[in-house]
């Protein structure tokens, strides 16, 4: 199953293209409901990078559902399904990497790695695409 | 709509959220409200530097819906012009605003003690800046607040430096590192408020009317802001891919504009930048990423093995300034005193007119080196760098009148002639024509920005009657007054044509024809030309430096015969209002 990945991070210019068009699937102007996050690394000064789900092959977020509302997705991460959720944000909390939001209503914004905002990143940071043995991210020696 | 106004009362630290529908459909958002928030608000004979003074920050219908809409409007009275002050920024400040879903915020009255001020989505902190205030680096001030304060990746931190402190009447508010309320010293009204910085945190959305046709229009725009021309000049070097081609048809104001064409200009070009950008970086949700960083590594002279490295955002309006205006050739010089701007908070284009103005009146003796403590000459950044330290700190009355600007400087040192103030704001970097003069005195801000004077003079071969003229630059601000209402950024005002701005406008909820589209422009102007009269404007007492009729232009030397009829004509326009 083809998944969001990061092409190249260091071409990220943070301007938060993907986390717009994230939220706009849903019709909404903003970011609500969306699954990534553009941020400075303390600073633009020192440059910008997004976050978003890692498509864990065995999600913490999945284990802390009290209400099988995060379940596992095949390929990794997980599928989500809003009417179970009871705004909990055990999820939140769980997901080391922080890449679980809270939405106004309480309900967490989580990347379903459905490939939209890819079309959106003007500088092709990032990608979807299948991705075979274990690491998303191309090692690139330097 | 995004019609929300939050009001924050710094004297009484007390804040209120109210629903303003009304005022948004008559006036769209960005400028055109604000405009109207402010005269509700301020005594149009509020002292700039008292508590009576307002600050409106508004943004518009398209901010959060659409690519390039990502500009906040600051309205004010400026300290320094004494009359309406107005100014852009863009970085996460228009969109933290409106993902904390509101249009506009006030912030009136004056805290008795240093704070800053936390707005979270909903809810206003006051938080204690006793501790930070007197850190004169606004890089510093943004990670401590940055570190403290919730919403990384969503919140804006506008914040003031020295310059701010010490009411530097030309003073800026940074946000996001880079970004500036630039013009016009809003960083002055913050410091005479005792607010160090806004953090205005927003994580919301608002539902659209059409999903459909909202994805479509946005793809249009996308594709159109990504393809066409319009916007491959900020895309690649960037504004400063200017500063070649102004030098060769001799527009480049240089040396306090005794000269419009530089020898060195070449050496501190966008391109010759262009092979120190270190990284580009772009304001929230647009895809053209104009912010161009240049990395400067500088080793340290008694430690071998210690480097510093900076990164320096550049601009065109920049290398004007401390540039070419300085006679400033290296490019290691000029990113220095960039540096230095930067972190003090000052208007980087009121600075370096400041310092041209003052270099020259050294030149001729109107002051002396007492008076500037440092040997001011063209060419010289150890030396700039030490008098902006000492317009920050005001060591002696030549820096403290220094720190007011050149217009008031000029009048107690004399050389008004080549004193390069427009309605006491400090020149931008244009000396092409007619059109760019005449812009900066009729603008509503005496900025570059207002009417692109200087755009018309590169595409005009003969000029037209001057009352023609001015009909032209009045028509393009008028326009211009729609764009931050919406709020866009100017650099996209070639995607963003009044036909594909009423699309946009639709899924959103918002139904209005190209042509009330236009009219509410011409509203907005005469509106804000009426505020500008109630605070005093008044064109018969617009000054035009002499030194604009001695040196070159691309149409060669101005008359001022043509420049006192395009201002008659304008006046005869005012006093009608
Ligand atoms: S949200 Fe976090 S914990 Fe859950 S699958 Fe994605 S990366 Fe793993
Ligand atoms: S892949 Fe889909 S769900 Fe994930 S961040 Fe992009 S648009 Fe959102
Ligand atoms: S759209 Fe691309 S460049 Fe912009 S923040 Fe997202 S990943 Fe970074």
């Amino acid at each position: 199953m083809k998944r969001l990945i990061i092409k190249d991070i260091e071409k990220c210019v943070g301007c938060g293209m993907c986390m717009y068009a994230c939220s706009r699937r849903k019709g909404e102007a903003g970011i609500d409901s969306s699954g990534i996050l553009a941020v400075s690394l303390s600073g633009f000064e020192r440059g910008a990078t997004v976050i978003f789900c890692n498509a864990c092959k065995e999600p913490p977020c999945v284990q802390v559902c009290p209400t099988n509302a995060l379940r596992p997705r095949k390929g990794g991460g997980v599928v989500y399904n809003e009417k179970n959720c009871i705004a909990c944000g055990n999820c939140i909390n769980a997901c080391t990497i922080g890449a679980i939001f809270r939405r106004s209503n309480g309900k967490p914004a989580v990347c379903i790695h459905c490939g939209y905002c890819v079309n959106y990143c003007p500088h092709n940071v990032l990608a979807f695409e299948e991705v075979t043995a274990g690491k998303a991210t191309e090692v690139k020696v330097c | 709509m995004l019609s929300r106004v939050l009001t924050v009362d710094l004297s009484s630290y007390t804040y209120s959220i109210e629903d303003r529908g009304a005022l948004f459909e008559e006036w769209l958002g960005g400028v055109g409200v604000a405009v109207q928030l402010l005269k509700e608000n301020m005594d149009v004979s509020a002292d700039p530097l008292s508590e009576e003074n307002v600050i409106v920050f508004a943004v518009g219908p398209l901010t959060s819906a659409y690519p390039l809409a990502s500009k906040t409007v600051a309205l004010f009275k400026s300290p320094l012009t004494g009359n309406l002050g107005e100014s852009h920024a863009g970085g996460r400040t228009a969109t933290s605003i409106a993902n904390a879903g509101y249009g506009a915020i006030v912030i009136k009255g004056r805290s008795k003690k240093p704070v800053y001020v936390v707005i979270d989505n909903g809810k206003v902190h006051f938080r204690d800046a006793r501790v930070i205030w007197g850190i004169e680096d606004s890089l510093i001030v943004g990670r401590i607040i940055a570190e403290k304060e919730p919403g990384r990746g969503t919140r804006t931190v506008m914040r003031i430096g020295g310059g701010g402190e010490r009411l530097v009447r030309y003073a800026c508010v940074t946000t996001e590192t880079y970004r500036h309320f630039g013009r016009l010293g809003l960083g002055a009204v913050f410091g005479s408020k005792n607010l160090k910085a806004v953090v205005v945190n927003g994580r919301g959305s608002r539902k659209v009317v059409d999903r459909e046709s909202y994805r479509d229009v946005y793809d249009e725009i996308f594709r159109l802001a990504r393809e066409s021309d319009a916007m491959k000049k900020y895309h690649l070097i960037g504004t400063a891919v200017n500063v070649n081609p102004l030098n060769e048809m001799s527009a480049l104001p240089t040396k306090n504009l005794k000269q419009t064409r530089f020898e060195k200009a070449e050496e501190i070009s966008g391109e010759s930048l262009a092979e120190s950008i270190g990284r580009r970086i772009a304001c929230s949700h647009c895809p053209i990423a104009c912010v161009h960083i240049a990395v400067l590594r500088l080793p340290y002279e008694n430690e071998p093995y210690f480097y510093k490295t900076i990164m320096i955002s550049y601009d065109y309006e920049l290398i004007y300034s401390l540039g070419s205006m300085l006679g400033i050739g290296s490019k290691e010089g000029l990113l220095r005193l960039i540096h230095r701007v930067e972190t003090y908070t000052l208007d980087a284009m009121s600075t370096g007119v400041c310092l041209a103005w003052a270099t020259e009146a050294l030149e001729r003796g109107i002051v002396s080196k007492d008076d500037t403590i440092v040997e001011l000459k063209f060419g010289d950044c150890d030396t700039y760098l030490k008098a902006i330290d000492y317009i920050v700190r005001q060591p002696n009355d030549f820096y403290r009148n220094l720190a007011c600007g050149v217009e008031h400087a000029a009048k107690i040192y004399g050389g008004e002639e080549f004193a390069l103030t427009f309605g006491k704001n400090e020149m931008p970097g244009y000396h092409t024509g007619y059109a760019a003069h005449i812009g900066y005195l009729i603008g509503l801000r005496h900025s570059h920005l207002d009417n692109a004077g200087y755009a018309l003079d590169q595409k005009l071969r003969e000029y037209p009657e001057p009352e023609e003229l001015v009909g032209k630059l009045i028509k393009e601000e008028q326009w211009r007054q729609v764009l931050s209402s919406l709020v866009v950024c100017f650099f996209a005002r070639g995607v963003y044509r009044p036909e594909i701005v009423c699309r946009a406008l639709r899924p959103l909820g918002i139904e209005v024809s190209e042509d009330e589209l236009n009219k509410i422009g011409e509203k907005i102007y005469l509106e804000k030309l009426r505020l500008k009269k109630q605070m005093g404007f008044d064109v018969s007492k617009l000054r035009i430096p002499k030194r604009i009729f001695e040196v070159e232009t691309p149409h060669g030397k101005l008359s001022e015969e043509y420049i006192r009829r395009a201002l008659d004509y304008y006046a005869k326009i005012v006093s009608e209002v």
